[in-house]
């Protein structure tokens, strides 16, 4: 069975002033129908370009390579140029939530309007139509009064009806894939476990793909059913999410796993990761994470392994520099 | 009573609210009669979600909001402070005695000063030292405790990751001398492993300089991690209080169960349901009368339902105080 969603061999560079940037290198990840792919690292780690790729939202100064396909759907969405094929995709069969629901909509265009607005581009209905269907959404993510919240402003409501209401419109249009970029970052914990039911509650009854990006693994642990480790723009890991949190093998992910205070076992010390994520002007050669691993073997350190993911378990890649550096810790 | 550092008594804070210049005058109660004595040398933690007063407690505790009842007694070696009723003069001296470390690195930090003006500045306004040299010499020595390199003092922030501006923002805070840490939200804009780099430098710095701390933060496993003791706010009011060992393994009160089910568990198989509260925090400008939490609570009894048993604290176990209606 051909997947939802599969990125092959992605490279993401942008040119700046100070020199071509890469933000992310040979990326592969797949998602299926009904599925969560949780895609983790720090901040700068190339988790949110990835999932911009895939709509192709990222700015102008950006460059993919040849040979690096996105198929979604059997279509390969990084040949998409014209205005039509972009937004059948933007929107269309791929939406995505933000992290700050405040940014993402218009301060001075009433909710309703805006969810009208894109069902209108995306669907073959009439304004009646499009303001029920709205409607029936915000109702189904738990909005009381949706007929009043229709005609409000997104300055009128809290944080996390914001965010429910972000989540109604990004799905109204029922895309195949949904992108969730940090959704519960800004949230209040009672408020993250309602929204996180609100999305698994989702995803059951609507069968879409989803990537879900956080910092959090807590929150990758409750949600995801595969992972992705990103370091600097390179997967590190991945693969299940029992396996991976369970039985980390690269030491980045270990380093993750042990800053994270657990509540259930307040005596474990706290170890960070040592050093800075360095700048992707100067991206280390050879593996990314060498210069803050802490058990780096000779040849790694000098740059001399190339990234590479290999098969350590069924379904469980890790990087091959990676494999012996955690071997040893 | 030698051994509290701080004392507060009875504070509320309020404050003026009008919707638009004809409409009435209303109060928000953002804080509610708080008691809390911190001891000195102990990690003193306040979590709640956003909204529950715990800034404005913080932010009253140093001076920089104004106390609308109750008073805040500081215990210096030498004499007590009272917040309520201070003279310019000594409002200068406390300020010497009690800082705050922000929540966001990059926006605590002037991007136009170098790191080392921004280091020295509070030295320099407070009239502390006496010459450059002096300052210098001051500078050096807090930016090496926490590990800051000297050749990082001639550059601007700009060139600094949020860890090293955290650091950059807490040698601020310490080079007055200080005896007492506001930290509002100090760790929550940063990355899980740097997180765990500053928490452990505020621990080692406590151990070292014989710091208190006031560590404000809605991140429950982070206070566990670190505090002795922990308040937990809910709409201006403290509905639990105790060791942070005690409250987290023998959590009484239904808000505070809530929360720590609410955390997100690192392991895959234990995808429990959290005890989901409905809705979300009641406004400060109408809180519900009798126990705040009854709109939210998810099995109120029927008194409480009514609103009939007032907020109040009781102690439950040496120690451990929670708030009256969640105990009947």
């Amino acid at each position: 069975m051909s997947h939802l969603l599969e990125v092959k061999n992605l490279d993401v560079k942008f040119d700046t002033d100070e020199g071509r940037i890469t933000a992310v290198e040979n990326i592969s990840l797949s998602v299926d129908q009904g599925e969560v792919l949780g895609i983790v690292g720090e901040s700068g780690s190339g988790k949110s370009v990835t999932a911009k790729s895939i709509m192709k939202l990222n700015p102008g100064n950006t460059s993919y390579n040849e040979d690096a396909e996105i198929i979604l759907d059997n279509e390969n969405v990084l040949q998409f140029t014209s205005k039509q094929d972009l937004k059948k995709i933007r929107g269309g069969k791929v939406s995505m939530i933000f992290q700050e629901p405040m940014a993402s909509f218009a301060p001075a265009i009433k909710i309703g309007a805006q969810m009208v607005e894109q069902l209108l581009i995306h669907k073959n209905i009439n304004k009646d139509e499009a303001k029920s269907i709205s409607i029936n959404m915000l109702k189904r993510v738990g909005i009381a009064d949706a007929e009043k919240r229709f005609n409000q402003y997104a300055f009128e409501l809290s944080g996390g009806m914001r965010q429910r209401a972000m989540i109604a419109m990004a799905l109204s249009t029922m895309p195949k894939l949904l992108l969730a970029d940090e959704p519960t970052t800004a949230l209040d914990v009672t408020i993250q476990a309602q929204v996180i039911n609100l999305i698994k509650d989702i995803i059951k009854e609507y069968q879409m793909g989803v990537i879900f990006i956080t910092h959090d693994l807590g929150v990758i642990a409750q949600v995801a059913d595969h992972v992705a480790v990103m370091y600097l723009g390179s997967v590190v890991e991945k693969g299940p999410v029992n396996e991976i949190l369970k039985n980390p093998k690269h030491p980045y992910t270990k380093g993750l796993l042990q800053a994270l205070p657990d509540i259930n076992n307040l005596d474990a010390p706290l170890s960070p990761i040592p050093g800075n994520i360095p700048s992707p002007l100067d991206r280390p050669t050879g593996c990314v994470f060498r210069t803050r691993c802490p058990h780096h073997n000779p040849e790694g350190k000098d740059g001399k392994i190339e990234m590479k993911l290999i098969e350590v378990e069924p379904g469980h890649w890790v990087d091959k520099c990676g494999i012996q550096c955690g071997q040893n810790g | 009573m030698g051994e509290n550092l701080i004392s507060v008594n009875n504070v509320s804070v309020n404050f003026d609210y009008q919707e638009n210049f004809i409409s009435k005058k209303q109060k928000i109660h953002a804080v509610n009669n708080i008691n809390i004595k911190i001891k000195k040398g102990s990690f003193f933690g306040l979590v709640g979600e956003s909204g529950s007063g715990k800034t404005t407690l913080g932010r009253a505790i140093l001076g920089a909001n104004k106390i609308s009842s109750g008073n805040v007694i500081f215990h210096d070696d030498e004499r007590d402070y009272d917040l309520t009723n201070m003279n310019k003069q000594d409002l200068k001296e406390y300020r010497k005695k009690a800082q705050l470390i922000f929540q966001d690195p990059y926006a605590a930090l002037s991007p136009r000063m170098t790191v080392r003006d921004i280091i020295a500045e509070p030295l320099e306004v407070m009239k502390i030292t006496n010459s450059r040299q002096e300052t210098d010499e001051r500078v050096r020595d807090i930016a090496a405790k926490c590990r800051l390199n000297i050749e990082h003092l001639r550059r601007f922030p700009h060139a600094f990751s949020g860890g090293q501006r955290q650091r950059i923002s807490i040698a601020r805070a310490l080079v007055s001398n200080p005896k007492f840490i506001v930290a509002d939200e100090s760790v929550a804009a940063l990355d899980v492993s740097i997180q765990a780099d500053i928490l452990n430098l505020l621990k080692q710095l406590q151990t070292e300089l014989k710091l208190t701390y006031l560590f404000i933060s809605h991140d429950l496993s982070v206070v566990a991690h670190v505090c002795d003791v922990v308040a937990v706010m809910y709409l201006g009011h403290i509905v639990e209080m105790g060791p942070s060992r005690e409250l987290f393994k023998n959590p009484k009160h239904s808000y505070t169960k809530a929360l720590l089910s609410s955390i997100p568990s690192i392991d895959p198989e234990n995808r429990s349901e959290a005890i989901e509260l409905k809705g979300e925090i009641p406004s400060a400008l109408n809180p519900p009368p009798g126990c705040v939490f009854r709109t939210r609570c998810p099995n109120p009894g029927i008194d409480c339902k009514g609103g009939e048993i007032t907020m109040g604290l009781t102690e439950v176990e040496p120690g451990h105080w929670v708030d009256q209606c969640c105990v009947l």
